[in-house]
């Protein structure tokens, strides 16, 4: 079977004629297989959802117990028939739960990846590599310009600043599924273990990592009912980054404002949103862990979704790979 | 290096100044001879080495890489040397993670290396560095690190690590060299006080207090010379030993833009004045305006047509040095005589003498400051008859009194989240006043502010702001300015040029927002023509 017959792209998102279902649809759908949590690949209102056991319990925590009709859990490495595909799950390295969807039918494996990093990530299981014909990638940060640095050096910046200006609170700006988590657990890694102050709309997520045994230590709420201000000089508060713009960031003394993401590897990006210390920390592959894995793969062909597609596009042209851009819509990876 | 790097990407992204400070003062601690001193060199500009074309890095990273590629990266970072740090991919068996060059090393071998083997070294260099390194190095190299802190502030930071005055810094800073060892060892109690070799070296100035509001009730006017401040840059002019130098206030040696007083300079002494461009009193000439004067200033070279143009001179406040003499302890009056008679004897073109304001009380001086004889004067400087020449601003001895600033009101168009402690805050605002455009009348900018109002106010300004957003563009919003809706506020400055630059054709000089006019409508604003009025020598309206 020819691959773009098994899986192409629609306005609903990547569709599947033979199996009558779509991957991380951005519109309610029939039948829906979600990579991951994050809300522009898991939207509520879908008729049935198939994907892991996390990623179900994310959808439920985000969106309430009706966020779909009926749902079913998709178990790692398990294979199961879909109206004549084949489909199985496997990790993605990207978050709690995340998995890339392999699609199989006559003699043809499509493997999308959904986002995913293969960096040691001391939340989630990490990326497996799976043989196919087509792989299907992101390009979140697709130009030669990123290189992540070790995640160990980057928290280390914080806590230097942190005996730096001890009297500052130290405002982590940082997307509130996965990256908040990492970078707490980080944190705990590194040997801090006094308390993080942790903003309203993280609480639940860090309560279900820390009941799927991912120790995240003494979590408080960032608010000041019943606080001196004080108590958040020299402490790291973890908000969602558009918080920090808001007037809620006005209870802490002097902050000092960070921002946990990709993004920061560049300077002017770091300069025009106003972050005074930039953690260059990713849930997305940078560019050598990109090319090694399309090279570790080696599938006959590469399809590349959302983000600088046409870098990642030039660079498997070089190396002699077919590829191309699947022009999907409906992705933000700014709140990386 | 890593350090280094790590400094400088720390000090581009912190607005406070304390937290820069605080940050440099860690850094000069914890960096070992000779790396802190070049740091320090690099960061106040002091730092010689051969420069590298942006050519020659784009040769050297096309050497490895694919030029569309490179193309897409550059059009996304927008910064070459930014650029390439992030995509340089080390090669050989350097290891880059594992061992640090060391900053010094790196200026040794930079500064050792022939013409023809500056490829081969930067290529190499740049393979033993992690990325941020890379780009502290490509910034270094080219001319320019562009992270917000001036030299007085470097200097700053060195006194606090000795826990020194500004001035000792200062003083001494003309007459060392990096890797400034001396000065370290001195600083960290391991070492006597440097020797200067070099006698024309930088005298920190002697600044006045502004007049508060009881300060005049308390002094006799008999014992206090007035004289007029004159709006130009306060310089310091040495010749001593045969070395001539010209020093800003701050110590910074400006000797190379004004290669018309230094020949001018022909006097042995040491001498503190107002510079300034046009004729002097003595050749009967005007005295022209500061924007006349910013020609001649941030320049790199002087034409010989800017020299005629713009021809500069000094105005003589103060002598500190008579021939090779110190005579700083001596008073004010006695120093001026020696002063009048030192420039009998100079140019009278490049030199005249600040004459004094004569006036027996208080509100006499108040009525000249309020009306002054000369465009050019920005005030009164009030100085104790038997006052000797002390570094630094004492309260009691010279108080400066400024004319009123400009007022005008203004209506708010634009609005900006602030940095640090006002991220949360919309605190740097562009106003606007009205002028006629196609027979409507229209608001356009005139400037910006980001101070001046108390924190209660900007309570109000950001709640406004919020409230009444019609746009946004990234972090910046517009805001409803209408003739019946919209904000007020006087804003005050201290002078006003034309500008080519802006749309509204003026700029002002330090504007800032001295009063929310909530009880005004934004019809009821000022129009630029009142401004454009302004510049032509008119008055503030207070």
């Amino acid at each position: 079977m020819k691959p773009d017959a098994l899986l192409y792209p629609t306005p609903k998102g990547l569709f599947c004629e033979l199996g009558q279902f779509y991957i991380d649809p951005v519109q309610p759908v029939e039948r829906a297989l979600i990579t991951h949590g994050h809300a522009d690949h898991a939207r509520s209102g879908h008729t049935h959802v198939l994907a892991t056991r996390e990623t179900l319990d994310i959808m439920r925590i985000r969106y309430g117990e009706d966020f779909c009709n009926s749902e079913q859990v998709a178990v790692l490495g398990a294979k199961l028939v879909i109206n004549g595909a084949t489909v199985s799950f496997h990790p993605a390295g990207h978050v709690l739960g995340s998995a890339q969807i392999a699609v199989d039918a006559q003699g043809t494996r499509i493997v999308v990846s959904g986002d995913y990093k293969r960096r040691r990530d001391p939340t989630c299981l990490p990326f497996e590599p799976v043989s196919c014909d087509v792989f299907i990638t992101e390009a979140t940060f697709g130009l030669p310009v990123f290189h992540h640095p070790d995640d160990r050096h980057e928290v280390a910046k914080l806590l230097t600043s942190l005996r730096q200006f001890p009297e500052r609170a130290h405002l982590v700006g940082a997307y509130a599924l996965g990256k908040a988590q990492r970078v707490i657990a980080l944190l705990r890694e590194a040997g801090h273990e006094a308390p993080i102050y942790i903003h309203g709309a993280l609480a639940k997520l860090c309560d279900y990592y820390q009941s799927e045994g991912y120790d995240l230590g003494d979590l408080r709420p960032a608010t000041i009912a019943g606080q001196d201000r004080q108590a958040f000089a020299g402490a790291v508060v973890i908000g969602p980054p558009s918080a920090f713009a808001d007037k809620w960031a006005r209870r802490f003394p002097d902050p000092v404002s960070i921002f946990a993401s990709g993004w920061m590897m560049v300077r002017q990006r770091a300069k025009q949103r106003g972050v005074e210390l930039p953690m260059i920390i990713s849930d997305h592959c940078d560019w050598p862990e990109l090319t090694r894995t399309i090279l570790e793969i080696s599938p006959s062909q590469v399809w590349v979704t959302h983000g600088r597609e046409e870098a990642l596009v030039r660079w498997c042209e070089l190396q002699g790979i077919a590829a191309r851009p699947l022009h999907l819509v409906g992705y933000d990876d700014e709140g990386e | 290096m890593r350090a280094f790097a790590e400094l400088l990407d720390r000090l581009v992204l912190t607005p406070q100044r304390n937290a820069k400070i605080r940050l440099l003062t860690d850094y000069f601690r914890a960096t070992p001879d000779p790396d802190r001193g070049y740091a320090l060199a690099a960061i106040a500009s002091t730092l010689s080495l051969k420069a590298v074309k942006p050519a020659l890095l784009r040769e050297l990273i096309m050497e490895r890489m694919d030029e569309v590629l490179f193309r897409y990266s550059y059009d996304y970072v927008g910064d070459l040397a930014e650029t390439i740090s992030l995509v340089w991919e080390p090669r050989g068996e350097a290891g880059a993670q594992e061992h640090d060059l060391s900053l010094g090393t790196i200026i040794h071998q930079l500064q050792s290396v022939g013409r023809s083997e500056v490829r081969g070294l930067v290529r190499s260099l740049l393979d033993q560095m992690d990325s941020s390194s890379r780009f502290a190095f490509l910034k270094l190299i080219t001319g320019g690190l562009r992270i917000g802190v001036s030299a007085r502030l470097a200097k700053q930071a060195v006194a606090d690590v000795g826990g020194i005055e500004i001035a000792d810094v200062e003083m001494l800073w003309h007459g060392l060299a990096p890797p400034y060892t001396s000065l370290f060892q001195w600083l960290e109690g391991k070492a006597d006080k440097p020797a200067l070799t070099t006698p024309a070296v930088f005298h920190p100035v002697m600044l006045a207090t502004p007049v508060g509001d009881k300060d005049l009730e308390n002094i006799d006017p008999a014992d206090f010379a007035a004289e007029w401040k004159w709006d130009g840059i306060r310089v310091q002019l040495a010749n001593l030993g045969g070395t001539r130098r010209l020093y800003s206030r701050s110590g910074d040696d400006i000797s190379g833009v004004f290669p018309d007083i230094l020949e001018a300079a022909d006097f042995e002494g040491v001498m503190d004045g107002e510079l300034l461009v046009g004729g002097t009193s003595r050749t009967n000439q005007a005295t022209r305006s500061f924007s006349d004067l910013q020609q001649r200033l941030n320049r790199k070279t002087v034409s010989s047509k800017m020299l005629e143009d713009y021809p500069a001179f000094v105005r003589g406040y103060d002598l500190l040095f008579s021939g090779g003499l110190d005579i700083r302890s001596d008073g004010f009056l006695a120093r001026r005589e020696k002063l009048a008679n030192l420039l009998e004897t100079t140019s009278a073109a490049h030199f005249d003498l600040s004459p004094l304001v004569p006036f027996s009380t208080w509100e006499e001086l108040d009525r000249l400051r309020s009306d002054p004889p000369d465009p050019v004067i920005e005030g009164i400087m009030l100085k104790r008859l038997d006052s000797p020449y002390t570094p630094g601003r004492a309260k009691g001895p010279w108080f400066k009194w400024k004319r009123n600033p400009y007022n005008i009101d203004a209506v708010l168009m634009y609005a900006q989240r602030g940095h640090g402690k006002r991220s949360s805050y919309y605190s740097d605002f562009t106003f606007g006043v009205w002028t006629e455009n196609d027979g409507k009348d229209t608001l356009v900018p005139v400037g910006k502010a980001y101070f001046g109002f108390t924190d209660a106010e900007l309570d109000v300004l950001d709640r406004f702001v919020r409230n009444n957003t019609i746009e946004r563009f990234g972090p910046v919003r517009s805001v409803r300015a209408e003739p019946d809706v919209g904000f007020v506020v006087e804003v005050a400055f201290e002078g006003i040029n034309r500008s080519g630059r802006h749309k509204s054709g003026v700029a002002m000089r330090f504007p800032r927002i001295s009063r929310l006019r909530t009880d005004k409508l934004p019809r009821e604003a000022d129009r630029l023509e009142t401004l454009i009025t302004m510049i032509d020598g008119g008055q503030g309206q207070s």
